[in-house]
């Protein structure tokens, strides 16, 4: 019997007027989605600052015909090239890949042969810039007056339209978080509703008895609490392995090694906000019922005396 | 202690509170119940020109045929609602213009013995006659203490954990009983109280309500019960078609 038990004391009966089936359920739905939001949120973060600082602030310049001499200056045409660019503000640094540097780069295109082609290979200067904003195309002019057929690739117009794509996503994905937890909400204070009307009796002698309306509130309040906690936990501990597959799938694109299988080089390719914000889901569905259901009850409470 | 200045009573659709002045309260937009066309005009009042004081430790009657107002007096007195018009003072504070905050603690210090007697029906007799005290946030130690206490001075003792729907009537009626005397409250309300009652039991009641008020309690028992009436004889306050016809004065 509860008679001696005050910790588990109904008074209200909201052991049944809310139930522990549905509200948690579609409060772990929900929590699942956000959870699917989020990974996408971090997901898209992480891989867009590996771009970026893999080659966002970069340039590759090539020269052919790298040896001959250059035209009216003294030296090779890739010395001209080296010595222009090192003169250039706004120019971090500028470095001639090595020969087997090269034949790495090459390596996945051609093979292993690559270093040894009779085929004139144009040197390839690896250029990083201070600022992701300098405009190549008169650098680009001048190169190209030094040593004619000399080509500037920038890699900042494609990191910029990248920077736009993850941007756009992650806003999406923004999104998507708030209106779960707009639905979240609207759930929690339909059950809530639900729950009210299925205990007007309960309330109405209650609050005869002189219940203040925080103390009516506080009771819906708590259960609602714990069952959207319930629910979080279990939305984010289901959602936990489908984020864990992503992020092997997205592993290559982020430049870490491939090790399907191993268990914990699979929670490694978890973004690490990703692992701080996923606990928080359970926390965030408890708020969000606390503080639906308290309204809730306190806005239903005034139409009584 | 208790005071009645012309109070008029009106109830809104809802059954609470009489509708503010000139616009409809905002629970009662709310409640979305659609109302008939042709049926917009106010209900008509219930209670007229009530005016009437008791002091501390009074005792009365409640008197009056059915419909007469007797109920609506009582949820008056209780705060089921609040005067539509008039002033209505209970034990120093203002009705009419405290805010909602101020009247759960005055709830409190009421008790309310109903006619259907309003028992919680999920849960034990033991805490529905504790409810009370554990709302006032007392100490669990002293709740059972005292809950037993009057429990088995009601007659219920064996019957703690038992829930209302397995007590007969008349001991629902005692549950009730202990409920609403269970925190010595200033003001005791009593509506048919004796009504599933034997003699005995009545009889019992009776010595009760007179003990809690020898103690400094204002009650006030509302009844159709003549017999009971002329056994206890003490003032009474006779209702009839919602006005205050007869006013007895302490001997």
């Amino acid at each position: 019997m509860i008679s001696l038990r005050p910790s588990g004391f109904d008074e209200l009966g909201l052991r049944r007027a809310l139930s522990d089936r549905v509200l948690p359920l579609l409060v772990a739905a929900m929590t699942f989605l956000a959870a699917l939001a989020l990974g996408g949120w971090f997901g898209i973060a992480s891989l867009s600052q590996h771009w970026r600082t893999g080659a966002g602030s970069a340039l590759t310049v090539q020269v052919p015909d790298a040896q001959a001499s250059a035209a009216g200056l003294p030296g090779t045409r890739l010395a001209a090239v080296l010595s222009l660019l090192t003169g250039t503000p706004g120019v971090a640094s500028a470095k001639a890949l090595a020969q087997d540097e090269l034949a790495a780069l090459l390596r996945p295109w051609l093979g292993s042969a690559g270093g040894h082609l009779s085929v004139p290979i144009p040197a390839v200067i690896a250029v990083r810039l201070n600022e992701e904003t300098l405009d190549v195309t008169p650098l680009a002019r001048r190169l190209a007056s030094a040593a004619p057929g000399t080509l500037v690739e920038d890699h900042a117009i494609w990191i910029r339209r990248l920077a736009l794509l993850t941007r756009s996503l992650q806003a999406c994905a923004g999104l998507a978080l708030i209106v779960v937890a707009a639905v979240a909400a609207a759930v929690v204070a339909v059950a809530t509703r639900a729950g009210l009307i299925r205990r007007r009796e309960a309330i109405e002698i209650v609050h005869g008895l002189g219940a203040t309306d925080s103390y009516i509130a506080g009771r819906f309040a708590a259960r609602a609490t714990w069952l959207a906690t319930m629910g979080g936990v279990g939305g984010s501990v289901i959602a936990l392995p489908l984020l864990l597959v992503l992020a092997n799938l997205a592993a290559p694109f982020s430049g870490r090694p491939v090790e399907p299988g191993d268990m914990r080089d699979a929670l490694e390719t978890l973004p690490p906000g990703l692992w701080f914000a996923l606990p928080c889901l359970p926390a965030i569905a408890a708020a969000i019922g606390f503080v639906t259901a308290h309204g809730t009850v306190r806005r239903w409470l005034r139409r009584l005396p | 202690m208790l005071r009645f200045e012309m109070v008029g009573l009106r109830y809104d659709r809802a059954g609470y509170t009489p509708p503010a002045r000139g616009r409809r309260s905002a629970a009662d937009r709310r409640s979305g119940e659609s109302r008939p066309p042709g049926r917009r005009q106010p209900l008509p009042e219930v209670l007229h020109d009530i005016s009437f004081q008791l002091d501390p430790g009074a005792f009365r009657w409640l008197l009056g045929p059915s419909g007469a107002g007797k109920s609506s007096m009582l949820r008056l007195m209780y705060l089921a609602v609040r005067p539509t018009r008039g002033r209505l003072n209970l034990l120093g504070t203002e009705v009419t213009t405290a805010p909602r905050t101020a009247l759960p603690g005055l709830r409190r210090r009421i008790g309310v013995v109903f006619q259907d007697f309003r028992l919680l029906q999920h849960l034990s007799a033991f805490d529905n006659v504790a409810l009370p005290l554990r709302l006032a946030g007392r100490p669990e130690g002293q709740i059972k203490a005292d809950v037993t206490e009057l429990m088995r001075w009601v007659g219920l003792s064996r019957y703690l954990d038992l829930p209302p729907a397995m007590l007969s009537g008349g001991e629902q009626q005692r549950v009730a009983i202990a409920r609403a005397v269970i925190t010595r409250p200033a003001l005791l309300l009593a509506d048919e109280p004796t009504g599933n009652l034997d003699d005995a039991q009545a009889e019992r009641l009776m010595q009760l309500f007179k003990e809690l008020n020898r103690i400094g309690t204002t009650v006030i028992v509302a009844t159709h019960n003549e017999q009971l009436v002329a056994r206890h004889p003490a003032p009474a306050l006779r209702l009839s078609e919602g006005r205050l016809v007869r006013v007895d004065r302490d001997a």
